[in-house]
């Protein structure tokens, strides 16, 4: 019998092993509703990106389940069918980590958008991967509670795509990362058995598997639950808006700010292309002819906040601040901050299209980095602006291109991958928040040898040992470092050999 | 985002305008978070991102099916999507332009072709409109079985107000009201309240007997020249006015008002008519948007603390050229405005939504009054007459324009 089975199976696979859409469609269709079975073109294309449009492939096969019943329905016919699956939760995602692939079902967990529990007794919130970042925070405002981090898309990103992307925001500065706070995850794994990683308490003992699971970018399982912390909204909150100058000046005064002692809520930084783009869109009040600004807010009760704003205004005026304006109220705050949220997609009005870079550097090395990306763009002759999470060292260069011209997403490419290499040799990483995704893939290569992504790839097999899970992202395969490593050695096969690489 | 217009479309005017569209939007994403389709179904393709992808592969040359038409006719082009929108992107105009590309490649059944005839041959003519109703109060009681949904559609018989436009006196300061279609017969009482209102600030407002319908229904059901054609009869029964003084376009109902305020853009064209539209763009605004600018001390508290939730229309929150200042004017007159969640989601009335989505519409219009009645509201205020008629069906709260509540 078995041998029948492995016979059909055998004649159903292509070449390189997947299996045949007909016969994987069949499949499908025959365990879940047809209607939430996507295989038509038509259909299929606008799931043909994330966040990152420069990146796109039409899936084979789309799957939008409701229930987790479901979830593990797709993932043992997959397992079954030796077909690789790739999560996406709202598709907000800037590193292409939900990027389909053509061969693979793309298994959307958008309709688990359902706050299962508030508990306010042990200040947790029991959430479906498809919630809404902000709506966690906006269904317990009413309580005074709130969940901290906050991704600059976190009006539309969803809490599973944070857990797997572990993403900042703002708040990560002084709250922590995604990984610092949830306490409990479902997931789903790839052979469709559901499990519990870490518990309601705060700590577990054996491995920290919840840490591994946090930013694991869709490789290791399907995210179908979590539990996440809620804190306190603090008594008071304000943001200062520092303008200045000169780039330099901006760069130190960040260092030192948390030199003196303070740690702000949120101390970020946007230059003077991003100040002009999103002052037309949001009406903040930023003076669009500063050259940079910093927005930095601290938090706690009124005493600490007068305590620290006043501390803040004075190492802001020695660092050589222009101006400097204090919030007055929560509406003049959130003002403040909404130019910061919306300042990436808000690029969108100077440029057709941007590319998002994520390095991150050790704090007193940003003034070195930044002009060192001014030069680059001058060299690569793309423009560029810098919006990030400038306490947290977390660079978010956008790289301003347009698609529609030949060549120039190659070139920003180039420019990107030289960004994450100026970030490394300033001792950072390449991503802060982002994720690997598939745009900073070959960075990995720069980034950890051989022995390393060795064992990273062995992780990868406790979980999922046939590869199936989101392959191609976060992790290179040693073959592909290979190539890349050629490739930048010896320049030759680069799209633009002419230009040099750090 | 990368494009790839096919040729043929490219050196088209809506080709072009197309092609802009989609260069400003950057696939983050961020409209979804707002749109009320893809809150309630999870599925990209209800979602304006996913709707202008599926516009952008139709553009780009591949054939559309039912399956395009079927998430575009499920958009309720409530414009949230805009509001939200960091990069600019204008989603209903792009979402015209698809309706009418794939319209014109996909047939209807002859059902729907049927409704949508009658939406823009009968509703959207105030006489014939006016019959309609007449005939579907006398045959009430007849809709049974499979027709009693119908039931729902048919505006209730309002009790008269008494006072009309012959009691008010004339005024130098005159003002043009729209009267349109459905207003009139659906509900005569709002534009009698707003000629009380205004005739107390010492306003006139008139009406040309001549114009009609704005052209909403007929823009958003694929018919463009005929919307257009409704601008120009409506541009040439306001210009004597016009000339003579009126100071502004009121917009009672903020539908018609959205699409009134997009005549500059719908003519731009159109040398005999692009600079007297733009014009009547400058002059159209919503009747809040007056009197906000008007000294609303002499009304008094007229409220006298009554619970009112407000819900404000999609075309006054997110179409341009249009001014919310509901709140605000009710706040002053006396009202205690209650707490109403998800304010920024459509109720699911969308001009005629609510008839050709009956499903959709009804969930949205579920989850709107419970957000409305939560507040426990002696009456809920809309300005615009689709969401009064849509809501005022499945509730026991009395709805009103909220300008009927100053009166």
């Amino acid at each position: 019998m078995s041998d029948v089975i492995s016979g059909e199976r055998a004649a159903a696979l292509d070449a390189d092993g997947a299996a045949s859409k007909a016969t994987l469609v069949a499949a499908l269709t025959a365990a879940l509703p047809h209607d939430i079975v996507l295989t038509d073109e038509e259909s299929l294309r606008p799931f043909e990106c994330d966040g990152l449009s420069a990146y796109r492939a039409l899936p084979m096969i789309a799957v939008l389940p409701a229930t987790v019943a479901q979830v593990q329905t797709v993932m043992r016919i997959c397992h079954a069918h030796d077909t690789p699956v790739v999560a996406r939760g709202a598709g907000t995602g800037l590193s292409g980590g939900a990027l389909p692939l053509e061969k693979g079902v793309l298994l959307s967990l958008a309709k688990f958008n359902r706050i299962v529990d508030i508990d306010t007794d042990n200040l947790r919130a029991t959430v479906q991967p498809g919630v809404r970042n902000l709506a966690i925070s906006e269904a317990v405002d009413h309580l005074g509670l709130y969940y901290a981090p906050d991704p600059s898309s976190q009006i539309a990103c969803s809490i599973g795509g944070n857990v797997a992307e572990n993403s900042g925001g703002v708040h990560c500065l002084k709250y922590g990362l995604t990984t610092h706070n949830i306490v409990r995850l479902e997931i789903v794994t790839v052979e469709g058995e559901r499990l519990t990683i870490g518990s309601d308490a705060l700590d577990t003992p054996g491995y920290d598997l919840l840490a591994l699971m946090t930013g694991s970018e869709g490789l290791l399982g399907v995210i179908v639950e979590i539990v996440v912390k809620l804190l306190p909204k603090p008594e008071l909150a304000r943001v200062a808006l520092i303008a200045f100058d000169d780039l330099r000046a901006a760069g130190n005064a960040v260092a030192d700010i948390i030199k003196a002692g303070i740690i702000p809520a949120g101390l970020e930084m946007l230059d003077s292309p991003a100040i002009v783009a999103t002052e037309a869109f949001v009406h903040a009040g930023y003076p669009t002819d500063a050259t940079a600004i910093l927005l930095c807010e601290v938090d706690g009760t009124t005493a600490e906040v007068d305590e620290d704003m006043a501390r803040v205004q004075a190492v802001a005026e020695a660092s050589g601040a222009t101006e400097i304006r204090v919030s007055r109220d929560d509406a003049e705050r959130a003002l403040f901050w909404a130019g910061r949220k919306a300042a990436f997609p808000a690029m969108g009005r100077i440029s057709p299209d941007y590319y998002c870079m994520d390095g991150t550097i050790p704090r007193a090395a940003l003034s070195d980095v930044l002009i060192g990306i001014a030069e680059l763009s001058e060299h690569y002759g793309q423009r560029v602006a810098n919006v990030f999470h400038a306490g947290d060292g977390n660079l978010h260069p956008l790289i301003l291109y347009d698609a529609n011209q030949p060549g120039e997403l190659e070139r920003t490419e180039a420019f990107g991958g030289a960004i994450c290499e100026l970030c490394l040799k300033h001792g950072g990483t390449i991503t802060g928040e982002h994720g690997v995704g598939v745009e900073k893939i070959d960075q990995m290569c720069v980034q950890f040898p051989t022995a390393e992504l060795q064992q990273f790839h062995a992780v990868k097999a406790a979980f999922d040992e046939k590869t199936l899970l989101n392959p191609g992202k976060a992790v290179p395969t040693l073959h592909r470092c290979a190539e890349f490593g050629a490739m930048h050695v010896h320049n030759g096969a680069l799209p633009f050999p002419e230009l040099e690489r750090l | 985002m990368q494009t790839a217009i096919i040729e043929s479309l490219r050196e088209t005017t809506d080709g072009q305008e197309a092609e802009r569209i989609l260069r400003a939007c950057t696939h983050c994403g961020f409209c979804t978070a707002t749109c009320p389709t893809y809150q309630l179904t999870g599925d990209e393709r209800d979602s304006p991102r996913g709707r202008i992808y599926l516009i952008k592969q139709t553009l780009e040359g591949a054939e559309p099916t039912a399956r395009t038409q079927f998430h575009l006719d499920r958009c309720l082009t409530c414009r949230a999507c805009e509001t939200t929108c960091p990069s600019g992107v204008e989603y209903a105009r792009l979402a015209d332009i698809g309706r009418g590309l794939v319209d014109s490649q996909v047939e209807r059944p002859p059902r729907e072709r049927a409704i949508r005839w009658g939406l823009r041959h009968i509703v959207a003519h105030r006489r014939r409109f006016a019959f309609l109703v007449a005939l579907g109060r006398a045959m009430s009681p007849l809709l049974v079985g499979r027709l009693a949904p119908l039931r729902d559609k048919i505006p209730p018989r309002r009790t008269s107000t008494g006072q009309d436009s012959h009691s008010t006196t004339a005024h130098p300061r005159r003002m043009l009201m729209l009267q349109g279609c459905v207003q009139p017969s659906a509900a005569p009482n709002t534009n009698a309240a707003a000629r009380r209102v205004f005739d107390r600030l010492g306003i006139s407002l008139i009406e040309a007997e001549t114009a009609g319908c704005c052209g909403a229904l007929h823009q958003h059901l694929s018919h463009r020249e005929t919307a257009r054609e409704q601008a120009r009869r409506n541009i040439d029964a306001w210009w004597p006015y016009i000339a003579d003084g009126a100071e502004a376009l009121v917009m009672t109902a903020s539908g018609c008002g959205a699409q009134v305020a997009e005549y500059g853009h719908l003519l731009r064209d159109d040398p005999a008519y692009a600079d007297k539209a733009a014009r009547v763009t400058e002059l159209t605004h919503d009747v809040s948007d007056i009197l906000a600018k008007q000294d609303l001390s002499g009304l008094g508290d007229i409220g006298t603390g009554r619970r009112v939730a407000y819900h404000p229309p999609c075309t006054l929150q997110n179409a341009p050229g249009l001014h919310d200042h509901v709140a605000a004017i009710l706040a002053q007159a006396g009202f205690k405005l209650t707490h109403v969640g998800d304010a920024h989601l459509c109720c699911g009335s969308a001009g005629s939504y609510s008839i050709l989505q009956p499903e959709m519409a009804g969930e949205l219009r579920r989850h709107k009054l419970d957000n409305l009645e939560s507040g426990t509201p002696d009456v809920i205020a809309t300005a615009n007459i689709g969401c009064q008629l849509h809501l005022e069906a499945a509730t026991g709260v009395p709805v009103r324009h909220w300008i009927e509540l100053l009166a």
